[in-house]
């Protein structure tokens, strides 16, 4: 294996984008539970409008990991999205719908529009962020597949309860990265209350985040060997992992609400490349058949292909991120509802 | 019927693709409409400029949302529904998706941020920057997939290749080759030109990038681009024309009527007048590249020079005693010889031009083709198996002329406007002429739609029975682990969202348009403490 190949280039930039994902749509997804957890329709429009201006913007990560793993990797594409035939297309209708709440929720001031739309969003962004943490559990997981790479299971071996314990820990992880992005646009009341849950939120992610590592470490025998291999990185990651999510009770200990919000998108940061250097370099793991199993190679588009796609990515990204950067600038400090608020 | 896999899955792509086509033509053309008016804004400073910028804001926000609910479903589904596709092509159709993510998606719903909720927080100027910047982006994610969905109907710049193993001793066996114990490698060898891919090939065979330049300007992207851009700001402006029409009747909003329906008039008669030429060259872009394509949309049954322009009527399948389809019968109206100078493209020289040769069906797919495909078969067995290379001809013939009748229509409505327009006639509601054609204009917007929806069924009907035009068969792209039942749940599960996002969208769209543009806000009926934040009066702006 070269140190740096085209198609290690790209595993890492799938890994990126997805992580982007999930850095920035993981508040908006965790802010839907926490939405029901205020009552007043003025607060609840503040934490709308929390997310109002970006939460489109941060869905955007998904739909271009969606298309740099159709460019990069075809043949995981296609096997992970036509195996997971159901739980993806729950995830497109949990999308759809929370797209739909918050875009129709503001347009009429009826109590019962409202707190059905409410419930909705709330819904539907804890499914997508259920879903996207079973997908990612089943990936480090591993899922059968057959000597063509097709998934050989049903619905139910998606399901498993390893897969749903990942799914737990990402809306547990996701609610806490909302509630830290919601301290930072609140004030008053509402602001206090927010860091009142803190005390919750925060350690109710570490005990999933342990419970997940442990199982991991005893029932996946893959995952076991990958750690075999490369001990001191992984377990130099899991402890920067503790690390930074315990720093977020420091930093809000003493007021540092910014850092506190920096610490847990570290979280979530370090998660990605734990679950990035357990698999690598396979991007799906067949089990029981081990051979069968799609990795940056065999799942890859050619040479030609990646190299172009690298020097699109290289001129992109920068200004991606240079004006995302300027847009969540912009937008920066509390929350002001306005005439053109949700 | 038995549904297949295959038969649900181009039902739901459909569904979900003219669903989402709906949202996004208006959206590339209002972003033009709203350029204009944030221009009009900054340089003539009229608060009516800003009270309409902010109505179409609005407007575009709304649909945008949709827009985007509804289209991350289509990206998904090339691996959900068509995973066999997907790999075939996955080493170049996925790299226009994935430009578009980065190149359009980020900047459209980047600056959009900036356009919906930045009134208050940047300068006239940067919100008129934002504003063309997401027109910008609207306007590329156009080109990628038109890029993407080009290279379905005249594929360029690939060849085909096979994976191999590798044993020690270098020697290559296939995929399916059990090797044993024994270490191998996996290269990919290229296949001759003429190879014809086979059902069975399909894990193991797939389309490798050449050149990326003929693959993104392949022979039919920039026609098409045109065609379909030029549509989309015909469906915006029209969008435009119609809301103002309808405030110009009901005698509201007049001030932001006139200025609305004059720049949604101008647009619309620009790009109608563009399409004329557009969809002239299109046609004989199809002429040159999908014959078949277009022997069916004109129902052209046998080769002939002085070949007919379909103006219409209906064309039929003629089965054989086998209940077989075997032709097509013709009872359309044409112009003679019409479609033979079209095809030509010498408007000059008409005599000459009518001369032109058109092939019909009867000789479409070619024999040469054919045989490629069939291997050691008859002529007359070829003649037998032509007619399962046809598109659905009586129904394309339908969707094409719908296309180019509900066309001229809608230049003709844009060219009487802009008459009535110069001479300052179009908002005398006093006349009943006048009244007349507003109203004809209040349902103009669904004429475009109608149009644009037609015109791709026509594009995509008219490329069955192939997904990869004469290179790879719709029926041998869909998934093979998705069972019938899945893709059922998913299509109910669709249909129900869609009804109620159409129901959700009509009531919305309708509610905006009665309350129009707010200028110093007041009077909605709306107890104060319940009011959208959108409807208070409270409102400050910048500039």
């Amino acid at each position: 294996m070269n140190a740096m190949d085209l198609n290690t280039i790209w595993f890492v930039l799938v890994c990126v984008l997805l992580t982007g994902y999930a850095v920035l749509d993981g508040f908006d997804l965790g802010t839907g539970p926490l939405l029901l957890l205020v009552k007043d329709d003025s607060e609840r429009r503040v934490f709308l409008n929390a997310i109002g201006p970006i939460w489109n913007g941060n869905e955007v990560w998904l739909v271009t990991a969606g298309g740099a793993l159709f460019a990069a990797f075809p043949y995981v594409y296609a096997t992970v999205f036509s195996g997971f035939y159901d739980t993806f297309m729950l995830l497109l209708f949990a999308l759809i719908f929370r797209a739909t709440a918050i875009e129709f929720r503001s347009q009429r001031p009826s109590r019962l529009w409202r707190s059905a739309w409410d419930l909705a969003f709330a819904v539907s962004s804890l499914t997508s962020a259920l879903l996207v943490g079973i997908a990612i559990g089943n990936l480090a997981w591993g899922i059968p597949l057959d000597a063509n790479h097709e998934f050989q299971g049903t619905l139910l071996t998606l399901l498993n309860p390893y897969a749903l314990c990942v799914g737990v820990t990402t809306v547990l992880l996701f609610v806490m990265h909302a509630n830290l992005y919601l301290i930072l646009k609140t004030e008053g009341a509402l602001h206090a209350r927010l860091l009142h849950w803190t005390k919750f939120t925060v350690p109710a992610y570490l005990v999933a985040f342990f419970s997940m590592n442990a199982a991991t470490l005893l029932l996946s025998p893959h995952i076991a060997t990958a750690i075999r291999n490369r001990a001191p990185v992984l377990v130099a990651i899991f402890v920067a992992s503790i690390a930074v999510t315990l720093n977020i009770l420091r930093e809000i200990k003493h007021g540092h609400e910014g850092r506190a919000f920096v610490s847990s998108a570290l979280s979530i940061i370090t998660l990605m490349m734990l679950f990035g250097a357990a698999i690598f370099p396979n991007l799906v793991v067949s089990t029981p058949t081990l051979a069968n199993s799609l990795n940056i190679y065999n799942g890859s588009a050619t040479d030609k292909s990646l190299g172009f796609m690298f020097v699109v990515a290289l001129i992109g990204m920068p200004i991606v991120l240079a004006y995302t950067v300027t847009i969540y600038y912009v937008f920066r400090g509390k929350v002001q509802l306005t005439d053109e608020s949700y | 019927m038995y549904m297949t896999v295959e038969l649900l899955s181009r039902i739901q792509f459909g569904v979900t693709t003219s669903f989402h086509f709906l949202f996004p033509p208006m959206t590339i053309g209002i972003s033009v409409i709203l350029v204009i008016l944030q221009t009009l804004r900054v340089a003539t400073g009229k608060a009516i400029y800003l009270d309409l910028s902010k109505f179409w804001t609005r407007v575009f926000g709304l649909i945008f949302a949709i827009g985007v609910a509804t289209g991350i479903p289509l990206e998904f589904q090339f691996g959900t529904n068509w995973a066999q596709y997907a790999r075939f092509v996955g080493d170049i159709f996925g790299s226009p998706l994935a430009i578009e993510g980065i190149y359009a998606f980020f900047l459209e719903s980047g600056f959009l941020a900036l356009l919906l909720f930045g009134w208050n927080k940047v300068g006239p100027r940067t919100h008129l920057f934002a504003t063309c910047m997401v027109a910008l982006g609207a306007h590329f994610s156009a080109i990628w997939i038109i890029v993407a969905n080009s290279w379905m109907h005249t594929p360029a710049g690939y060849h085909l290749a096979r994976q191999m193993k590798v044993a020690a001793d270098g020697q290559l066996f296939p995929m399916t080759t059990d090797l044993g114990t024994a270490a191998f490698t996996v290269t990919e060898v290229a296949l001759p030109a003429d190879y014809v891919v086979q059902p069975t090939d399909l894990h193991h065979v797939r389309a490798v990038i050449d050149d990326f330049y003929l693959a993104i300007l392949n022979p039919s992207t920039l026609d098409r681009l045109t065609h379909t851009v030029l549509a989309c700001w015909i469906t915006g402006a029209f969008v435009v024309v119609g809301v103002s029409a309808w405030w110009l009747l009901r005698g509201k909003h007049l001030e932001a009527a006139r200025a609305s329906i004059r720049i949604g008039i101008a647009v619309a008669t620009v790009a109608c007048l563009l399409q004329l030429v557009a969809a002239d060259s299109t046609a004989r872009g199809v002429a040159i590249h999908q014959p078949t394509k277009l022997a069916a949309i004109e129902g052209l049954s046998t080769t002939r020079t002085q070949a007919g322009l379909g103006v219409v009527g209906f064309v039929r399948w003629k089965y054989g005693d086998d209940g077989q389809i075997v032709g097509i019968e013709d009872h359309a109206l044409r112009i003679p010889g019409m479609l033979s100078v079209l095809v030509s493209g010498k408007f000059l020289h008409l005599r000459e031009a009518a001369q032109t040769e058109v092939k019909g069906l009867a000789d479409l797919p070619s024999t040469e083709f054919l045989r490629t495909r069939h291997p050691g078969a008859t002529d007359e067995e070829l003649a037998q198996l032509r007619p399962s290379y046809w598109p659905n001809a009586p129904l394309v013939f339908q969707t094409y002329h719908l296309m180019i009748a509900l066309g001229v229509t809608l230049t003709m409505l844009a060219v009487i406007g802009c008459t009535l327009l110069v001479r300052g006639r179009l908002d005398r509601t006093h006349s009943r002429f006048i009244r007349a054609f507003l109203a004809i204009l209040v349902v103009s917007p669904v004429l475009a739609h109608l149009a644009t929806q037609a015109g791709w069924f026509t594009a995509e009907f008219g490329r069955q029975p192939w997904i990869v035009y004469e290179v790879l068969k719709t029926v041998d792209a869909a998934s093979t682990v998705v069972k019938p039942g899945q893709v059922m749940f998913s299509l109910a599960l669709f249909f129900i969202i869609y009804l109620l996002l159409t129901y959700l969208f009509t009531t919305l769209f309708a509610r905006m348009v009665s309350q129009g543009p707010i200028a110093g806000g007041g009077g909605h009926g709306v107890v104060e403490g319940w009011k959208p934040l959108s409807l208070r009066s409270d409102r400050q702006t910048k500039g």
